[in-house]
């Protein structure tokens, strides 16, 4: 052996790659942070910067209006802008690597479309649910069609020999089937029903309380630590599954709580805001592209990206045309796809 | 005193298709390598996941003392590693980042390599990677390797669990000769070395009698031969399970020569 030898050189290599995957987390935060502040300065009446950052940490320093605009309307959405980013990006995230499958994300796999089915017979056939409040039956009948959704994909890969290529097929019939129950509904929906569904359909974030907003960050916050638990395991699945078994890890048990996680974050997301495409599948592959895929830097880069991106697609979606709100959802997908598309080509020429 | 593994017994079923049947090995010992061939279909890769215990089989599989089919998989893991014939498409991770996975992902869940410090696993992933001379390797993407360094970081996510019973499903198939000599002389050196049982699945005679001390030959299910290269390999042998007329001779260093004449 001539030469420095690699011991020497491939420790510190692998120490200093581990610190730059730190900073491009804090810089995906910091990114994400300037980001919400913009979606919060943003609307139809325009808050000066200064304003928005006095506004949230001395509430007290703000007259009535701004006070009200800022805690009462922006901040709600801003923060479930980024929520619903990063629950939708760990979901994607996850899936991509239990189904080893880079197109699997919630919307992808049929959790969205089963929500919207689900949000249809609330809105148009009045099912209701006992003891849910009035203004939680719509969001409740998404969630548990989604949660369902996901149940169902969970019991086929119980059964012995459904390989991951089967659960994605199914996702894929499991979208065309609850689209088609939804084109039903919608064809014999009254003309008002129709519009509130089509519209509930495109994803807004202008249905945001504080309520949804502590829900969605509970069940966020309960899912994450195990997600960043299984971080290794699930980077030594991404070298198959026969090896990661060989290496005594317990595919089944973990794909069963990573589906889990997953059915919980990607419906209370959906049943709060509606299908909003894109980012479960987006986020994690900017993420892949910036950290690589060590899952204990992964899946968290994962939920900043969706983070910031949902907070930028929710400025965007009040600026894009003025004085007009557009749905986030239509915004995601119009802006996402392009620059997703600019994303794989120019990588294809790097490799 | 070296490892030895013992099948008795072995039965595989898809539904009720019987895979493999009432199969029994007598003792593999440790510090040699032992090769399993046989034509297609004949069972060879589901005897090998059914050693690590990918598959439920009914029988018996004793490593020394240990009775390998009443454990978990965690169990398993603990003396057994498998190293599939498919190596994954795509992957974001290093050679270094895949082996340290390969000890860091049982040890989260407290199986094998207990207490193990992530300073140790670094240290342990880099010492294999050197002893398969690819150290230099270390910090690449595991999809900018060549086929046969590909098959190497394999090797690596594999030896670095250091395990008792090693099992190879065809490494060297899809490897130009230098390669096929470098994996396999590998094999051999790390099964002397480290008194592993290496179990490898091979579709190259030559190969599996160049450097395997024993052979079981596999024919739907069964065993068809089982011994040292030279009594397991012959015309005969050759003629029943794999159809072919053949002629084994030996060349001037010793090894078996197979000389393939036609199919029959």
């Amino acid at each position: 052996m001539t030469g420095p030898s690699p011991r020497t050189a491939t420790l510190p290599a692998y120490a200093h790659r581990l610190r730059r995957r730190v900073a491009i987390l804090l810089g995906l935060g910091a990114l994400m942070l300037v980001a919400l502040l913009f979606d919060i300065a943003t609307g139809p009446s325009n808050l000066p910067l200064n304003d928005v950052i006095t506004g949230i940490l001395n509430p007290a320093g703000l007259d009535g209006p701004g006070r009200v605009i800022i805690w009462d309307v922006r901040l709600p959405y801003a923060l479930m802008a980024v929520l619903v980013g990063a629950a939708l990006a760990l979901a994607g995230a996850e899936m991509q690597t239990i189904l080893n499958n880079p197109l699997a994300s919630p919307f992808t796999l049929g959790v969205s479309s089963a929500a919207s089915f689900g949000a249809a017979l609330a809105l148009v056939l009045g099912a209701s649910l006992p003891f849910i409040p009035a203004g939680w039956n719509l969001p409740a009948f998404a969630f548990l069609f989604a949660f369902g959704s996901v149940l169902l994909l969970q019991a086929l890969a119980g059964l012995r020999g459904t390989g991951v290529e089967t659960l994605v097929l199914f996702g894929i019939a499991l979208v065309f089937t609850f689209n088609a129950l939804v084109a039903l509904i919608q064809f014999v929906a009254s003309q008002e029903a129709l519009q509130q569904l089509v519209f509930w359909s495109m994803g807004s974030l202008s249905r945001a309380t504080w309520q949804k907003l502590g829900v969605l960050a509970l069940v966020t916050a309960l899912t994450t630590p195990f997600a960043l638990h299984a971080s290794w395991r699930m980077t030594a699945l991404r070298l198959g599954e026969d090896r990661a078994r060989s290496f005594g890890i317990s595919v089944a048990r973990l794909r069963f709580f990573s589906l889990l996680r997953v059915s919980l974050l990607a419906a209370t997301s959906v049943a709060f805001v509606g299908t909003i495409g894109f980012i479960g599948l987006v986020a994690p592959h900017i993420a892949r592209m910036l950290v690589g895929e060590d899952h204990r830097f992964f899946l968290p880069a994962s939920m900043l990206a969706g983070a910031a991106i949902m907070s930028l697609a929710s400025v965007a979606s009040k600026t894009l045309v003025p004085g007009a709100l557009l749905p986030v959802g239509i915004v995601t997908a119009l802006i996402g796809v392009p620059f997703f598309m600019a994303l794989i080509f120019t990588r294809r020429e790097r490799l | 005193m070296a490892p030895a593994l013992t099948i008795a017994g072995l039965s595989v079923f898809y539904g009720r298709r019987a895979i493999l049947e009432n199969l029994s090995v007598p003792a593999l010992t440790g510090g040699s390598v032992t090769a399993l061939i046989g034509p297609n279909g004949a069972g060879k890769t589901t005897l090998l996941r059914a050693l690590a215990g990918l598959v439920p089989a009914t029988g018996s599989i004793r490593l020394d003392d240990v009775e390998l089919t009443r454990l978990t998989i965690a169990g398993h893991a603990r003396f057994v590693t498998y190293m599939p014939q498919a190596l994954p498409q795509r992957v974001a991770l290093t050679v270094f980042e895949a082996t340290l996975s390969a000890l860091m992902s049982s040890r989260e869940g407290g199986l094998s390599g207990g207490g193990l410090s992530s300073g140790e696993a670094q240290a342990r992933a880099l010492r294999t990677l050197e002893r398969l001379g690819i150290g230099d390797l270390a910090m690449r993407g595991l999809d900018e390797l060549s086929g046969g360094q590909r098959q190497l970081a394999s090797l690596a996510q594999s030896i670095v669990r250091e395990p008792t019973v090693l099992l190879l499903d065809e490494p060297t198939s899809a490897l130009d000769i230098h390669h096929q000599m470098r994996v396999m002389q590998l094999v051999e050196e790390l099964a002397r070395e480290r008194s592993i049982i290496v179990v490898i699945v091979l579709h190259d005679i030559a190969q599996a009698a160049r450097f395997a001390r024993r052979i079981v030959v596999l024919e739907q299910g069964r065993i068809a031969a089982d011994g040292s290269p030279g009594e397991a390999i012959t015309p005969e042998t050759l003629a029943r399970v794999y159809r072919v007329e053949a002629r084994v001779e030996r060349c001037a260093r010793g090894f078996l020569q197979v000389i393939v004449d036609r199919a029959v």
